[in-house]
């Protein structure tokens, strides 16, 4: 699976880190920097997580070919 | 040889022959007028309010460009003329998204707070509803708007503040709001009674901080841990030692800071009960949900931040069919182009989530109360980032919406595990009034309230 950010709509409420916080962490400005964009299978419930509780919709989850 | 594009004015609605343009149509039924714009126009299409042409754009690829464009193309400060008399002069609407992060991540709105402010909210409805009899009628406007002075207040500000208000605040508070009127694009200062009102409310909120300034400073100081944002603002010096912030300035702060949060809470919890009454079956299913969540006594401040996908749904559906602002505005900085059509610099341009909650393409039957539409698979509001917009979107989404929403759980968890309620009045008498720019209910809106015989919290020893 592969994570990406659209930095237009994060608001840096860092729900994500706080789901996965191998995955993601809240950068100095303030919004996600995505740590690792691949993440393994192990971490999906974790990423799901974050992508379905981000308050402003900003994550995306696509599955790798 | 090269081709010059041409881009199109785009079209104008009719009507607004008048020299303040549609201004009056606004102030009567603005929604009338946004839907006639998208029914005349499509997705761009202009009105005009008194001097300036206001482009407004409904649907979701106009909506992005309104969500996405950074500060320096559109404008957010200028836009919103009636605020300024409300927060006093200097004291800005909103910040720039970078700003907003920070003060996200510095203050009360952050995530880790979260649990504390759903006890403190809980505690609030409770100490309201200690008032009641075994049963009665409240008027949701006047209800609503007095219990989130007091959560808002409690919650921004600090507990010492909010236990030194009182219901003058919260009266006062509400003259502000209605101090909206849209004449405020003629003049802000127009001698009109809802600006007289406005005025004479500002003075008297700035009275009343003073006193209770004057109070503290009289007092001994508190332990640390009591202090309160008034008391770090108090302690803050000039160079020769005299107070930085007079009374003046902070109830100018304090209004700001709790004006996003408190007419567009109030009016939420309304709506949600009103349409939980008119509709029995959701009631059933919310009631059911939180039955299940506190049986086995949990407290509020945990239950509420976990998931209620029944009465957040419910909360949603409110949420779109009455969102609580109904129109967003910006002024354009340079000329744009928006699906083909031009604008330019210094007109105005708006999005309206009245609008936009109710095209049927995405909201399939609009203008029903279908909570459903958010459970999977549907998940309307996520579907339709761009229309479904009671929060806005994009760099200005509210930034309280995730405090929003457990709030609203809070006060619904305590309202209905210990209570029932009934419509008091014709269940379409309900509706909102249109002619300021902040919306409210329109009054009467009573209900019924009846304590619930085996209440599970009834009785002061439940807690």
């Amino acid at each position: 699976m592969r994570v990406s950010v659209d930095l237009d709509l994060c608001q840096g409420h860092g729900v994500c880190e706080a789901e996965a916080p191998g995955v993601f962490e809240l950068g100095k400005n303030q919004t996600v920097t995505i740590l690792d964009d691949s993440p393994g299978d192990e971490l999906r419930s974790e990423v799901e997580a974050a992508v379905r509780f981000c308050p402003t919709s900003a994550l995306h989850l696509t599955e790798q070919e | 040889m090269t081709i010059a594009v041409e881009h199109k004015e785009p079209p104008r609605v009719s009507g607004g022959e008048e020299a303040n343009g549609h201004l009056e149509e606004l102030r009567e039924d603005p929604i009338a007028l946004m839907n006639r714009v998208r029914a005349e126009c499509g997705d761009v299409g202009v009105f005009r309010l008194v001097e300036r042409d206001v482009v407004l754009m409904t649907g979701a690829e106009a909506n992005e460009f309104f969500f996405r464009a950074p500060e320096e193309i559109l404008d957010q400060a200028e836009a919103y003329p009636f605020m300024t008399p409300i927060f006093g002069e200097g004291v800005v609407f909103d910040a720039p998204p970078e700003r907003r992060r920070e003060m996200l991540h510095n203050q009360a709105l952050r995530d880790k707070f979260m649990r504390g402010h759903a006890s403190t909210i809980a505690d609030e409805v409770e100490a309201m509803v200690a008032g009641w009899a075994d049963q009665g009628e409240i008027d949701l406007l006047d209800w609503f708007a007095e219990l989130t002075i007091y959560t808002s207040s409690a919650c921004l500000i600090g507990k010492r503040f909010r236990n030194q208000l009182d219901m003058r605040f919260a009266r006062l508070y509400h003259d502000l709001e209605q101090g909206t009127d849209a004449i405020a694009y003629v003049d802000p200062y127009a001698p009109i009674e809802s600006f007289r009102r406005r005025d004479a409310a500002r003075v008297g909120l700035v009275q009343l901080v003073e006193e209770i300034m004057e109070r503290r400073a009289a007092s001994p100081p508190v332990e640390a841990d009591q202090r309160d944002l008034l008391d770090v603002l108090m302690s803050i010096t000039n160079e020769d030692g005299s107070p930085r912030f007079l009374a003046n300035e902070v109830t100018g702060m304090f209004i700001s800071m709790m004006f996003a949060g408190h007419h567009t809470t109030s009016g939420t919890a309304a709506w949600t009960l009103i349409e939980l009454l008119r509709h029995p079956q959701e009631m059933e299913l919310v009631g059911s949900e939180l039955d299940e969540l506190y049986a086995g006594g949990a407290e509020v401040s945990y239950q509420a931040l976990r998931e209620m996908p029944h009465l957040e749904s419910a909360v949603k559906e409110a949420l779109r069919l009455h969102p609580p602002l109904i129109l967003l505005l910006r002024v354009a900085k340079e000329d744009l182009e928006v699906d083909g059509f031009e604008v330019k610099a210094g007109q105005m341009v708006a999005t309206s989530p009245s609008v936009s909650n109710r095209i049927p393409e995405d909201f399939p039957d609009p203008d029903t109360f279908l909570p459903g539409r958010y459970l999977e698979p549907r998940q309307e509001d996520r579907a339709n980032p761009w229309t479904w917009i009671p929060f806005g979107a994009g760099r200005h989404r509210c930034v309280g919406a995730a405090f929003a929403m457990m709030q609203l759980k809070a006060i619904f968890s305590v309202l209905l595990l210990d209570w029932e309620f009934e419509l008091a009045q014709p269940p379409d008498t309900y509706r909102n009034d249109h002619s300021k720019m902040v919306v409210q209910l329109q009054q009467p809106c009573v209900v019924r309230y009846r304590r619930k015989s085996g209440s599970r919290r009834s009785g002061p020893a439940s807690r």
